[in-house]
């Protein structure tokens, strides 16, 4: 890895000195996996953003080099134990059904090549727009006859994340207009809401201060192309919905609940704001 | 023996305004959104100011202000400007209003109101991510707002 140190940079970490904070992120560096696989970290604001910001960010640019590291060689990222044990999972039967995920999807590798990068999507039968966690849930109530998993739960995370790393590398490209228009409105408005009693937006922080630490926090854009993320802070793959709840919860607020329409909408939305980064799942953050 | 009189008196009290203390709905913003008048009826307490600002589930200013003043307290950030000179910039009435509610100051600010209960989207109930239950309390009191205020007046130097 490469670490040129821009003079921006240069202060930020000698400002951070003189306050006792650790180092902060390379912001400069590139993120190629396994050696081989390099993943678009930077790429220019799709339209619907260019008059709020030029270029958009991967998280994982705004992380210490250690967890920067953890990302680049998949025996080091602890998110791929995960997908390890979702493949298994995968090829469980279970439910009424007695068929597994692989009885009609064959081999992940090549059925779920390109999934992850545009979801949350339309589904026309159903009417509205879904996330990959629902299509999950979807298909083991109506097609296995099993039990839905809770949505935030780590077999949905999981599972997720092997859907999810098929693919790694691709650009993320909701669909924003058409028959998901509205909901992707919706989830505009929730971002741009300032809730709780510190009245704060995802704006707030991650359009208007990215790149700023608040306290001990380096602010990101708030991408969720690496999403499902393991994070080290709870040792665990966590989804979109998940860390909205949290970051919702941060600002005094009476949150949302994981799986309702509401977080469908503003994931769309956070989505579509990193279309043209790659599919990072599963990153690791703090 | 103390500390339990000082519950006894705080649970008496509840919500409800000290004497001489400015309620939350009740504060006065002028034109250029500043505060004249102590919102508790007293004198702040530059010291306890300090702990304060430095402090996470209190004022936590260093969340987003640096200040050198407080360079033992870790992590400053930089969401706001540096405190540092803030003392000279402005006056008490003016850091009051800015602490109460900045955003009559500021229009749009990021900076949260520290003196404020109602008015909210979706107000939770502190940090559980539920649904507050019953009236809102202020982020701060208003002594600590006044505290805070003799703090942050003696950052007289840039």
């Amino acid at each position: 890895m490469t670490k040129p140190m821009g003079n921006t940079l240069t202060a930020i970490a000698l400002a951070a000195v003189a306050f006792g904070t650790v180092a902060t992120a390379d912001e400069s560096a590139d993120l190629v996996i396994n050696g081989d696989q390099e993943m678009t970290i930077r790429t220019a604001a799709p339209a619907h953003l260019s008059d709020v910001m030029d270029e958009i960010n991967s998280g994982w640019l705004y992380r210490k080099d250690e967890t920067q590291l953890l990302q680049m060689d998949d025996f080091d990222n602890p998110g791929m134990i995960f997908v390890d044990l979702a493949q298994d999972a995968w090829n469980a039967v279970d439910g009424s059904e007695d068929k597994s995920c692989a009885s009609c999807h064959d081999n992940v590798e090549e059925t779920m090549k390109g999934v992850r990068a545009v979801y949350p999507k339309w589904n026309e039968t159903a009417g509205e727009v879904r996330t990959l966690a629902h299509q999950i849930n979807d298909c083991r109530e109506n097609q296995m006859g099993a039990e839905k998993w809770k949505y935030t739960g780590g077999k949905m995370t999981a599972m997720e994340a092997l859907i999810s790393v098929q693919s790694r590398g691709m650009p993320v490209d909701v669909a924003i207009d058409g028959p998901a228009q509205s909901t992707w409105e919706q989830g505009k408005e929730m971002y741009y809401s300032r809730t709780g009693q510190l009245e704060l937006s995802c704006a707030n922080c991650h359009e208007e201060n990215y790149g700023n630490m608040i306290r001990a926090d380096h602010l990101s854009q708030g991408q969720i192309n690496g999403f499902p993320v393991y994070r080290l802070k709870n040792s665990k793959l966590n989804n979109a919905h998940a860390r909205f709840k949290g970051c919702v919860r941060d600002t005094r607020a009476e949150t949302y609940k994981p799986g309702s329409a509401d977080f469908v909408a503003l994931e769309l939305y956070v989505a579509s704001r990193g279309n043209g980064l790659s599919v990072e799942a599963p990153s690791v953050r703090n | 023996m103390k500390l339990t009189s000082l519950t006894l008196a705080a649970s008496l009290i509840g919500s409800a305004a000290l004497a001489g203390e400015v309620a939350p709905k009740d504060v006065q913003f002028d034109d250029y959104g500043a505060v004249e008048v102590s919102l508790s009826g007293a004198s702040g307490d530059a010291a306890n100011g300090a702990l304060i600002a430095g402090t996470k589930s209190k004022g936590n200013c260093v969340a987003c202000h640096a200040i050198t003043a407080l360079a033992d307290v870790p992590f400053h950030g930089e969401v706001g400007p540096t405190l540092d000179g803030a003392g000279a910039r402005w006056n008490a009435a003016e850091l009051r209003g800015l602490l109460a509610n900045a955003k009559m100051t500021f229009d749009g600010t990021v900076m949260p109101a520290f003196y404020k209960v109602d008015g909210f989207t979706r107000p939770g109930d502190a940090y559980t991510g539920k649904a507050a239950e019953g009236e809102l309390m202020p982020i701060l009191t208003a002594q600590e707002i006044e505290d805070v205020v003799a703090f942050v007046a003696t950052l007289n130097e840039e």
